[in-house]
């Protein structure tokens, strides 16, 4: 942790008399030390090397057993991991606040990998409900199909399906991409409020419904809006942020993005803000 | 929440009762209250099976009223003297618990009547009738009712299953699934969800003469199916009639002699993941109850909302 009192180089708000207190904490130190290389990472957090590979085979153990052992082997500086047979479990990988290389070789269940912050995790299989629920940063990319409410609540990060996705994709999202190979069911970007969705295939019915804000991007047909839900014309960035992060997910290569259809907010459904609490009651 | 499991074996028979039984041991932390089988079974097709019960399971976290077992036997000696009036001949009797019944019987009748008839005794209520259906349910969960009913070496083409939490009716076997597609042979029927309006259509059903056996929301679909098959609707018409027909979230199978149907509403709300192959399709609320019969790396999919498929055997 730098020593404000001595740091050569004061911040505005120093010299008005702020910031004049020696942090010596502990978890001050590892949340906010701004001479690390990587500027933020967990309290706890174990130091990996991705040369560092192993497998687990969770055959016979349950999800917590699982979950366990991931984090054993990363306390012993295992940067990459390798899990056989997990046979469609539930709630592996979930938790995960480092830096790791995780391949799953074989199917997840329902809360994959949820509330992850960092990893880079592969599944060469297919994911349940709720995959990467709650994701804060890092890349997933499933080889297979996806069952329904795809990265629920993600806040950061790249979440990637290859294949078909079920209903609810990106439901209540708050940030990060949401990228999808096929198509893609009802209620797609259900209450979204930031960040992006690529659906490069057909969605169901009632796109985009109540998204407060972010961008949908549609490459197939539509089955219809949800309310408040609007097309929007495509611009340049548009176009070339699209080709760019689907070379990041490994698809489309000769996927024509200017074609795509951009959905946004049509953000009438926010003059619920405005209203009296009489006035409400109306417009429900 | 409940959970559901199906399978279809197309152009052979296997062990399908041990094979639904792995499906819903898999799916019990989706319903410990009961468990359901309807098995297609290896029968010879001449005669009719009919499961019956002339009680209810009082143990194992049952919500029915305790009764002396006396009241079996004479339950029973009345479905004999009926099915003597009625002129069914009764090839072959097991009694599998103290309540529960399987016989084998000929019989050229209307099946409806037939039925009226049987279930006009107290207490008493015909689980299945059909030729290559045999549809066991009880309290416990798949390994203990399968090992009740002597279920794991039943080989069959198809068979889908049951293992249920309740949350709209009582902890018996009259609520639990599958149910019957009363009056009709060989059609039954497993759900997963909350229907709506189950009340206004039972009453507009109940006056058209269909018969519920329960309280139980899911057997409204069992009695929809049958009512518009009844009219000349193909299954499959009926099904994708459900899906506006019925108000509420659900996913359910339904199986007759020689097919397999899964549909699911248009919310998609509840879950279903499925595996199809050319000699096999498999189904479930979750995967582990697919992986628990294939265990090595496979395709699997979620069906869509307001999607509706049938297979043949």
């Amino acid at each position: 942790m730098a020593n404000l009192k001595t740091a050569e180089k004061k911040t505005k708000a120093q010299s008005m008399g702020l910031h004049t207190e020696v942090l010596t904490g502990k978890t001050q130190q590892k949340f906010f030390n701004p001479d690390e290389e990587e500027n933020f990472f967990y309290w706890g957090a174990y130091d990996v090397d991705f040369n560092k590979r192993t497998d687990l085979d969770v055959k016979d153990m349950d999800c917590k057993e699982a979950n366990r052992r991931i984090d054993e082997l990363m306390s012993q500086g295992y940067g990459t991991i390798v899990i056989k047979n997990p046979q469609g479990k539930h709630s592996l990988g979930v938790g995960i606040l480092n830096k790791l290389n995780l391949i799953f070789e074989g199917s997840l269940g329902y809360f994959g990998v949820g509330s992850i912050d960092g990893p880079m995790v592969r599944v060469n299989g297919r994911v349940g409900w709720s995959c990467a629920e709650n994701m804060m940063a890092g890349k997933v990319v499933i080889e297979k199909n996806a069952g329904s409410c795809f990265g629920a609540a993600i806040r950061g990060g790249d979440l990637i399906c290859k294949g078909s996705v079920g209903a609810r994709t990106g439901i209540d999202q708050k940030g990060g991409t949401i990228i999808v190979g096929g198509d893609a069911g009802a209620f797609t970007g259900f209450m979204m409020q930031r960040g992006r969705i690529i659906i490069m295939g057909d969605v169901g019915i009632n796109l985009g419904d109540s998204m407060y804000d972010g961008t949908i991007y549609v490459g197939g047909k539509i089955g219809s809006y949800g309310s408040d839900a609007i097309e929007s014309p495509m611009t340049k960035s548009d176009i070339d942020w699209l080709k760019r992060k689907l070379k990041v997910a490994e698809l489309g290569e000769n996927f024509d993005v200017s074609k795509m259809t951009k959905v946004v907010a049509g953000k009438k459904l926010w003059n619920y803000d405005a209203l009296e609490p009489t006035e409400k009651k109306g417009a429900i | 929440m409940c959970g559901i499991a199906g399978l279809i074996h197309r152009g052979k028979s296997s062990n399908v009762g041990s094979e639904l039984q792995l499906m819903l041991q898999a799916l019990k932390h989706r319903g410990p209250d009961s468990t359901g089988y309807a098995l297609y079974a290896e029968n010879d097709g001449k005669n009719f099976i009919m499961r019956f019960k002339v009680g209810e399971n009082v143990g194992e976290g049952s919500t029915s009223v305790n009764e002396d077992a006396s009241v079996y036997d004479k339950r029973k000696k009345l479905v004999d003297n009926m099915l003597s009036e009625l002129g069914a001949k009764v090839i072959k009797e097991d009694q599998l618990t103290p309540y529960s019944f399987r016989y084998e019987m000929q019989f050229n009748d209307d099946l409806m009547e037939f039925s009226k008839k049987i279930e006009s005794i107290e207490s008493v209520e015909i689980l299945s009738i059909g030729k290559s259906l045999e549809l066991i349910k009880d309290l416990g969960d798949a390994a203990t009712v399968s090992e009740r009913y002597g279920l794991g070496d039943v080989k069959g083409t198809h068979a889908i299953g049951h293992a249920r939490m309740a949350t709209e009716s009582g902890v018996d076997i009259k609520s639990a699934h599958p149910f019957w597609g009363y009056p009709f042979s060989d059609v039954s029927v497993v759900h997963n969800g909350q229907l709506t309006n189950y009340w206004n259509n039972r009453r507009v059903l109940e006056n058209k003469g269909m018969r519920f056996m329960s309280e139980c929301d899911s057997e409204l679909i069992a009695v929809y199916l049958a009512e518009k098959m009844r009219n000349g609707a193909t299954l499959e018409e009926g099904m994708k009639d459900s899906l506006t027909g019925l108000d509420g979230v659900f996913t359910y199978f339904v199986a007759t002699k020689d097919s397999l149907g899964m549909a699911k509403d248009t919310m998609a709300a509840k879950p279903l993941v499925l595996y199809e192959s050319d000699d096999l399709v498999a189904m479930g609320s979750e995967e582990i109850a697919i992986r628990s019969i294939l265990p090595q790396e496979i395709d699997t999919y979620d069906p869509f909302d307001g999607e509706v498929k049938v297979w043949q055997i």
